[in-house]
């Protein structure tokens, strides 16, 4: 468990910001949540009330489910995934299985397609959680890809070549590549040159490609999000090689209900990921309440367009925010965070600098934020800073609180 | 297949493609069976009898009642920051007021002769992911559970598929009401010793599945000693405690701890569930208890890959710290669970069939052993085909649970109607009365 994710979040919870009842309270800005258009989720069903209640006749409720979910419920994300990525692909609710959170179905696709010690290909800087969830009761290793800012952090392949080749000279079966697209932490979407790139790259090396869209829907910018299904669907490739996981934490800001989903058009691993489900699976009546509101059309829509508009606010006010005190961001298309360059204000350019910078941001500015050594970074300096979390008002207390060490950093 | 699949020629790792999921016994096929052919009293009255899933179905309309009564349990009421709360609610020390409910619930059933401290619960999504969550934790991947025999098939597969970890039975039979002995115990501890396997725990149901029994103090005591001697964990899964058709039978390891003042407390973990004695398998809860400080953290951070549902919690946290509805749910459920076994041992007995003697569970352990062409574990399986296919009953063969001796059978009693039940024991009677008997 990282230490400093820890430190960070047990100041949140012990002294946590509130705009009235504590102002001097440390604002949470390392959880990269969407409380945006909770109030769209909340009004949905109190309007609904019979829908969520738990029907008196439970006999429906109660019994043995399919482990993997409820037919209806893949049917509902299926159609509500189509709408929130522009149909641009259409899911088959065949080809999906229902975890509890998308944490569950990255562990359950690492155990499908890697051997313990086997390894995966990871672009950096990536969710810090991957460490977690593939190495811990999985047993894979992560080998990651270094992106570089004079990249703008993009994936190339001929990196991913180099570190592929290095592992095999090391005697390390690589299985799969891990991606995350829009990503996390940079925010960026991938186009579909690189992704055919990609396929071809995996094809050539017969491993598996997996995608974690679990930010689908959160693109705010110019840029098209392209989910890997429409690349790997059009251009005739062997899909069976191809894995898609999303989550309902980030697209419907539920993730207390824990719903993850994982996508593939393997066969083998739809039927093995079946019987892990046993695992994992989730509260059927919790998947009933999520099936009426994602058939909600009218709903979906509104909470889609609504959410979409108050995202690019709020990212717009704040990159604006962090501008007028000289700080830069990334320009990035998606997500719930900046990446943000603070290299001006680290007393030392490495990594130490970054701590200590990370240190100073959470005990003095009282803002904590996500360095980007934790997310692997290989160029100290980047932080990511989620702004979902807080509301228009909050940014400029936010700003407030930088500003207690941009002062001091003058010169 | 899905349309448009090929075949893949892209490599699975080792654990997807074993077969240690077990999915293959007899115990998931008999299901298949019933799922192609399901018994119905009006549509399909020769169809398939389920009598091979040990789900609760006897007290459905005390939940019904209660949610009726309390809508509150299930709606958030017109303030939206606890909507909000319990939607982003993903700690997984999971809500304070459900693991308190959990513990009062649990102190219930053990009629307050033990204590649980609600910190030390740590919630998963059902009783399987808590049993895995154990072994990871417990053992690595070469190492060995001792289990005592007959035991819940699921067991291969969620002790075993992807930890990597084996079983070692302790075999228990017939001639003293398969009760666990200190040679059995010995036996196979040498037996792990002798494949080189490092011990690293018991783990024992109790109530037994298959065998509808409650374990001694005397025996729990042994386990305890034996443990305690090795240096070994003891895993209790309780998830049938609240179905003891009396309440006053049933020993908790639990009360074993207190009763030593929490002495090598440390290497005894519970497991829990709402699955069978609440009836609610759909909602997915379960539990681990254990009294070892660093078990409950790590397990914690592991349940990350199996939280409940928030939801689900709250709804839960309300209607079990209902003293009223807990005490009158458990009260009348063990009620109707005994009426329901005195009902199918009555209708076997009719049919000359012996049943060992049991006092909790879903299910009874019924001996046909007379009936066997062969005293063997295919005269068994052949006995099994027979029962499913021509008197179309789903039963579980008692080699599917490791057992022994040949001939045993599971009968689950209350996941069907009475009159369902009645059909059963009358098709079993005719099945019986047809069949010439083993000399």
């Amino acid at each position: 468990m990282n230490p400093l994710n820890h430190v960070g979040e047990s100041k949140c919870s012990d002294d946590p910001y509130d705009r009235v009842t504590n102002p001097n309270g440390v604002i949470q800005l390392g959880i990269a949540e969407n409380r945006l258009a909770m109030d769209l989720v909340k009004e949905w069903i109190s309007d609904n009330v019979k829908a969520s209640l738990i029907d008196s006749d439970i006999s429906h409720l109660v019994p043995y489910h399919s482990m993997d979910g409820l037919l209806e419920l893949k049917m509902a994300l299926a159609a509500f995934m189509g709408q929130v990525m522009l149909e641009s692909i259409s899911l088959d609710p065949s080809q999906m299985i229902i975890t509890s959170g998308a944490t569950s179905a990255i562990e359950t696709l690492s155990f499908c397609l890697a051997d313990p010690g086997d390894a995966v290909l990871i672009p950096s800087p990536y969710y810090i959680g991957y460490d977690k969830n593939l190495k811990w009761r999985a047993g894979v290793e992560i080998i990651p890809v270094p992106c570089r800012s004079i990249d703008n952090f993009r994936l190339s392949i001929s990196s991913l070549e180099l570190a592929y080749n290095q592992a095999k000279k090391r005697g390390i079966k690589v299985r799969a590549i891990f991606l995350s697209n829009p990503s996390n932490p940079v925010g960026n979407l991938i186009d579909r040159y690189t992704m055919h790139e990609l396929l071809d790259f995996v094809t050539e090396k017969n491993i598996h490609l997996v995608s974690d869209e679990v930010f689908a829907g959160s693109n705010h910018g110019t840029g098209e999000f392209v989910s890997i299904a429409d690349v790997a669907h059009t251009e005739g490739f062997d899909k069976s090689r191809v894995h898609i996981i999303y989550g309902l934490s980030k697209i419907l800001s539920l993730p207390g209900f824990r719903i993850g989903v994982i996508c593939s058009f393997n066969e083998n691993v739809l039927q093995t990921a079946k019987k892990y489900a046993r695992f994992f699976s989730v509260s059927v009546p919790t998947q009933r309440l999520l099936v009426s509101m994602l058939s909600d059309v009218n709903f979906a829509l509104k909470y889609i367009e609504i959410k979409k508009k108050r995202l690019r606010r709020m990212y717009e006010l704040f990159v604006e925010g962090l501008e007028q005190l000289g700080i830069n961001c990334f320009p990035s298309s998606a997500g719930y965070y900046c990446w943000v360059d603070m290299n001006n204000l680290m007393r030392s350019n490495n990594e130490k600098g970054e701590l200590e910078l990370w240190d100073k941001l959470l005990t003095i500015s009282k803002i904590n934020v996500t360095p980007g050594s934790e997310c692997r970074c290989v160029e100290p300096g980047w932080f990511r800073i989620c702004f979902t979390t807080i509301t228009e008002d909050d940014i400029p207390v936010v700003m407030e609180r930088i500003k207690r060490i941009t002062e001091n950093n003058k010169g | 297949m899905a349309k448009g699949l090929r075949p893949s020629t892209v490599p699975l790792s080792e654990v997807a493609v074993s077969k240690t999921h077990g999915e293959d016994s007899p115990y998931f096929a008999g299901w298949k069976a019933y799922d192609e052919d399901p018994y119905d009293a009006v549509t399909n009255p020769s169809g398939v009898i389920q009598m091979g899933l040990a789900e609760n179905q006897v007290s459905f309309d005390l939940l019904e009642e209660y949610l009726e009564e309390h809508p509150e349990a299930s709606s958030w009421g017109s303030g939206i920051s606890s909507f909000r709360e319990n939607a982003l609610f993903q700690d997984y020390h999971g809500l304070k007021s459900f693991r308190k409910a959990m513990t009062s619930f649990m102190e219930k059933i053990r009629g307050g002769r033990a204590k649980f401290d609600a910190d030390r619960i740590v919630l998963t999504a059902g009783a399987t992911a808590a049993n895995e969550l154990l072994t990871f934790i417990l053992a690595d991947p070469g190492d060995a559970l001792l289990v005592p025999t007959p035991y819940y098939p699921g067991f291969d597969r969620d002790l075993r598929w992807r930890t990597g970890v084996n079983i070692i039975p302790i075999h228990c039979d017939s001639s003293n009401g398969f009760q666990i002995t200190i040679e059995a115990l010995e036996a196979a501890y040498s037996e792990a010793e002798v494949a080189k396997m490092r011990v690293q725990g018991i783990l024992i149901t109790n109530p037994s599945n298959p065998l509808g029994t409650v374990m001694t103090r005397s025996v729990l005591e042994l386990l305890l000693d034996f443990a305690t001697r090795k240096n070994i964990h003891l895993i209790s899964d309780e998830i049938y405690s609240g179905s003891v058709f009396s309440s006053t039978e049933f020993v908790s390891v639990a009360e074993i701890v207190e009763a030593r003042r929490h002495e090598e407390a440390e290497r005894v973990h519970i497991v829990y569930s709402l699955s069978k004695d609440l009836g609610l398998p759909g909602f997915r809860v379960g539990t681990i208890y254990s009294y070892n400080d660093r078990v409950v953290t790590t397990a914690r951070r592991m349940s990350s890959f199996s939280l409940v549902s928030s939801q689900t919690q709250k709804m839960l946290a309300l209607m079990l710290s209902d003293t009223e509805f807990t005490e009158r749910y458990l009260r009348t459920n063990r009620e109707r669970l005994r009426k329901r076994y005195e009902f199918i041992i009555k209708g076997l007995k009719s049919a000359g069939i012996e049943c060992l003697n049991g006092n909790a569970g879903l299910f009874c352990w019924m001996n046909l052993g007379r009936l066997l062409e062969e005293d063997t574990r295919d005269g068994e399986l052949k006995l099994w085909e027979l029962i499913l296919h021509e008197v179309k009953l789903n039963i579980s063969p008692g080699s599917s649970c490791h057992c022994s001796e040949h001939g045993w059978f599971r009968v689950c009693f209350a996941n069907m109607n009475l009159q369902t039940l009645q059909v059963a024991l009358k098709r079993i009677k005719e099945f019986v009365d047809d069949r010439k008997p083993k000399n």
